[in-house]
């Protein structure tokens, strides 16, 4: 393509996403894209009601449409022998009783729980005709209460959303120690409190949810083209849920993902529905989410109500937390929620602090709202929430500076072993603070404040010190708390004939850069230009083995390619032994060239993989021909990413908007492959950290529980405009959990933004607090309360 | 959500009773209107066919008065369904007024509306059903005109107009299920186009 001699990759170096220009350029290849012969398409019946009995359902008139194939119903699926989708997540309440699992089934079957439920499939030749076919279906509907309310919903009028789920409570859990808790809140002679909503939020991934699945009646196999996080995961799960014969039956591919933040991580009803429909009708059925079924039925995030309170003493030591947190689970509890909300959370509240004395309980409640899952940060932006909103109070009720009140309390020797199960591996909270307070001129921000209120505006500064978890994660402890294990990553690597390397990954990239950071890192351990290095992801005919990507997993992926990577150099040593005469041992390796010091002779690393190949330089009985290396990683600890974010606002009190006018950042991510991609991850991060304290929100009619904000034109998205240049800077300190010292960037930006923002806002305006969205219209009548007062 | 509106009617309140209880006379008066039946002594059925920039639709809905207090006023329960597009369905109290030799009419509607109408149209659906309603009030201000025994002055549909002291209406105790469908989505089509 180009004469010039390709780039050579060396970590740590900000290298331009390769994988861009294909995806810019409009050759990127979704699941929708693909057209398999005798394609068929589905269109789903959904409840216009968010709780109803299900009476007749009459689908003549639909059936008679022309194009229509077939039309499934909830009881069809039932009969069929579909199982309901699972929780991904064994969770055991304080009197030890297993989460109850409202059961959930593909189509609803009796009673539907939230609007946008499907009832119902049609599946017809083609899109337009399962469309107008869908819309004749006839559902009679026997409309129940509804509740959107946690509180209300655990109230005793509550309608009950599953028939053997009392008061809609999925469980009690807790974690820590009460006794103690209570001991250091007895001793305390200072203490804050605040009680506190998490918005709910909608993920808004850009390419919607979609499937395209193919039975083969031959064989009894099936693939299912589907855009997914964690294709190989999908496959145990569908081939179980569908009652297939064995992995070896069913096929899953993830072609580009476009956008995930983990709602493309659960396993979906409508995807396993048209997966069933497949089999049904013995054609190929694709399914696209319109946008508007997108956020009817996308998992949406967060949604807590949480009450806390932190004990200190009169220095502002802090020496005791109490948390309760209600979690709305939604209508059913999604695949990975009952981690999300107890384990990703509540482990996280102490911060970087060094709290003694922890208790939380977390209350899972059903609702009559879309489930709720992961979705970027998954537990731990609640969990930094909780805290830097406390330590906000803190601050002001010892009346201490904002940064002092955090210095007082950080940890500072590692590891550090919390009160709550985690280990924080490494970090350096007072230098990442001071490196924050630097690149945000914190010193200077009283006379921009004053400069501020001249021009009659009220100027905030809010800092945030978060911490949190990420590369998922050790299998072991991860079992012990409740799930399967299984957390591990593998990576192959073929290096080919012609020198030629295909790296093989169960991780799955859906906008971080794997394509680039694998050939980065693969380049400069062998010596060769990046583009000779390919990863195929996203195929489990190719790849058998991994557990996709979320929680900035990419660190354990890499980790297992570095592994593979040691496994070809030291086999390529020993074929350069027998080439050159030598012991392996006396072969050195650096820059792509093996080298004998003692005989002055070298081998490039090409020449090397041409003599793996051939197979005619060594004895092979003696050592196998070809350079395969398969390695998997299972990191003995999470790791810990922290930083400091500190926001400056301005806020208008005549129309109430918030402006965003700072945001720095000072981010321990650990080593970094490539700081470009990195500031990508942490810009879109703070976008949508900042985007949930002041813009976004899922609203859902409190008596009728109708999404109300189920467009673009009613959902709060951030824009570029609305938003300042973001002021970013490293502040390593490398993990010894992994042999790259890499601690994972993606999540950061969207955990440690949306309290120094409300810190900002509440700076700004002297108050305590303000729930999310801090919307014009709360601010302004904060601003008009604020006039009265004077 | 609440609706509520007044309009003036250049019509005597037993007039404007009358032309309320008269099918043809609301029918002729509702734009896309195919059917309307007195089901009941005080039970309506309808059906409305729209076509609203890409999307068209036929609604169905029925409506029930009670606390009938002639010519003074009533209350409405009613329900629509629009199928794919959703539903609707509440409650309304209108009252007739004498006022300036004409009728005051005014309503106060609770309506709830589920499904794509909620998800696309809920904010909407108020100021779309407004240029509707005005639509509808012109006509029937001349209809009920018309039916005026000793007809004075014959009224303009401008006296039609709404005297809003609120923000905008929508005539939800008529038909008013239908008509709340066909603004959500008319409100939906402005949306998408």
């Amino acid at each position: 393509m180009t004469a010039m001699t390709a780039p050579m990759g060396k970590f740590g170096q900000s290298v331009k996403r390769v994988e861009d220009s294909r995806l810019i350029t409009g050759n990127g290849r979704y699941v929708d894209d693909l057209v398999l012969p005798g394609q068929t398409h589905a269109a789903f019946v959904r409840s216009a009601y968010a709780h109803a009995r299900i009476g007749a359902i009459d689908v003549s008139a639909a059936a008679a449409m022309p194009g229509v194939v077939k039309i499934l119903t909830g009881q069809d699926l039932v009969d069929g022998g579909l199982f309901a989708l699972p929780s991904g997540w064994g969770l055991t309440s304080i009197d030890g009783t297993p989460a109850r699992v409202g059961v959930h089934h593909a189509l609803a079957v009796d009673t539907v729980r939230f609007v946008g439920e499907p009832v119902a499939l049609v599946i017809a030749e083609t899109r337009g005709q399962a469309r107008d076919a869908a819309d004749s279906v006839f559902v009679e509907y026997e409309e129940l209460p509804a509740v959107v309310d946690m509180v209300a919903a655990l109230g005793p009028d509550a309608p009950q959303l599953h028939p053997d789920i009392p008061e809609n409570r999925a469980f009690t859990w807790d974690i820590g120690n009460a006794e103690e808790a209570d001991a250091a809140f007895a001793r305390a002679t200072r203490r804050v409190s605040i009680e506190l909503r998490n918005n709910r939020l909608v993920p808004n991934a850009m390419e919607p949810r979609a499937i395209n699945a193919e039975w083969r009646a031959y064989d009894g196999s099936m693939t299912i083209h589907l855009t997914h996080q964690n294709p190989i995961g999908m496959r145990v799960l569908f081939m179980m849920l569908l009652g297939l014969e064995s992995e070896n039956h069913l096929r899953v591919v993830s072609p580009d993902v476009g956008g995930g933040f983990g709602s493309k991580a659960p396993a979906y009803a409508e995807e396993l529905a048209v997966a069933f429909a497949a089999r049904a009708v013995g054609r190929p059925v694709k399914w696209t989410a319109e946008r508007t079924e997108s956020f009817l039925t996308d998992a949406h995030g967060r949604d807590h109500v949480t009450r806390a309170e932190l004990a200190m003493d009169d220095h502002g030591r802090f020496l005791g937390l109490k948390v309760h947190t209600l979690a709305n689970l939604g209508g059913y509890i999604s695949t990975s929620n009952a981690l999300v909300v107890s384990y990703m959370y509540a482990t996280m509240l102490c911060g970087q602090y060094a709290i003694p004395a922890v208790h939380a309980v977390v209350e899972g409640v059903y609702t009559n709202t879309c489930p709720v899952d992961a979705y970027r940060g998954a537990g731990r932006p609640e969990a930094a929430y909780v805290i830097e909103r406390l330590a906000h109070l803190a601050a002001r009720e010892i009346g201490v500076d904002q940064a002092e009140i955090r210095r007082r309390n950080f940890v500072r020797a590692f590891p550090h072993q919390t009160p709550l199960v985690y280990c924080y591996d490494s970090g350096d909270y007072e230098g990442c603070l001071d490196a924050a307070l630097r690149l945000a001129d914190y010193q200077g921000f009283e006379q921009r404040r004053a400069e501020a209120r001249a021009r009659g505006k009220l100027r905030g500064i809010g800092l945030s010190a978060y911490v949190e978890a990420c590369g998922i994660g050790p299998s072991k402890l991860l079992a012990s708390l409740g799930g399967g294990g299984n957390m591990w990553e593998s990576c192959e690597i073929r290096v080919q004939p012609a020198g030629s390397v295909e790296v093989l990954t169960g991780a799955h990239n859906h906008g971080q850069g794997h394509q680039t950071v694998y050939a980065q890192i693969i380049s400069e351990r062998f010596g060769i230009p990046m583009d000779r290095i390919t990863v195929v992801q996203g195929d489990t005919d190719r790849i058998q083995a991994g557990t996709g990507t979320y929680g900035s997993r990419a660190s354990v992926g890499l980790s297992a390619a570095v592994k593979s990577c040691e496994k070809i150099i030291e086999k390529g040593r020993q074929i350069v032994g027998y080439m050159l005469g030598i012991d392996p041992g006396a072969v050195d390796f650096a820059d792509g060239i093996y080298t004998s010091a003692a005989t002055n002779q070298t081998v490039a690393f090409t020449e090397m993989v041409h003599a793996a190949h051939a197979a005619t330089q060594f004895p092979t009985d003696q050592l196998e021909p070809g350079l395969v290396a398969t390695s998997f990683f299972d990191p003995p600890n999470f790791t810990y990413p922290a930083g400091v974010h500190v926001c400056e606002v301005e806020i208008d009190p005549e129309t109430g908007v918030t402006e965003v006018v700072a945001f720095n950042a000072a981010d321990d991510f650990g080593n970094v492959a490539n700081p470009l991609i990195v500031e990508g991850q942490v810009h879109g991060g703070l976008t949508q950290g900042i985007a949930q304290a002041l813009w976004e929100n899922a609203v859902y009619d409190p008596d009728s529980a109708q999404l109300m904000t189920a467009s673009y034109m009613d959902y709060g998205m951030p824009r570029a405009d609305s938003l300042p240049e973001f002021g970013l800077a490293f502040w390593p300190s490398p993990t010894p959990v992994n042999p790259l010292g890499m601690k994972g960037c993606g999540e950061a930006g969207a955990i440690g933004s949306p309290p120094a923002v409300i810190n900002a806002v509440c700076d700004a305006l002297g108050i305590a607090h303000v729930d999310m969205p801090a919307s014009p219209e709360k601010i302004w009548r904060l601003c008009q309360e604020r006039q009265e007062a004077l | 959500m609440e609706i509520t509106g007044s309009y003036l009617l250049p019509c005597s309140p037993q007039t404007a009773w009358q032309a309320l209880n008269d099918t043809e006379v609301l029918k002729s008066c509702l734009k896309g209107c195919e059917a309307l039946e007195r089901t009941a002594e005080n039970e309506f059925t309808g059906k409305v066919a729209a076509k609203i920039g890409p999307v068209s639709a036929r609604f169905a809905g029925t409506m029930r008065q009670t606390e009938l207090d002639p010519p003074r006023s009533c209350r409405m329960q009613f329900e629509g369904q629009g199928g794919v597009a959703g539903f609707a369905k509440g409650g309304a109290l209108v009252t007739l007024t004498p006022q300036d030799g004409g009728t005051e009419l005014t309503y106060v509607a609770d309506t709830q509306i589920g499904g794509k109408l909620a998800q696309m149209g809920a904010r909407l659906v108020e100021g779309t059903a407004k240029s509707m309603a005005d639509d509808f009030f012109g006509k029937f201000a001349a209809a009920v005109a018309a039916m005026e025994p000793e007809a004075g002055p014959v009224a303009a549909p401008a006296q039609g107009v709404p005297s809003h002291e609120q923000t905008s209406g929508t005539p939800a105790w008529l038909v008013p299920a239908v008509l709340i469908v066909i603004a959500a989505m008319a409100a939906v089509a402005v949306f998408f186009h």
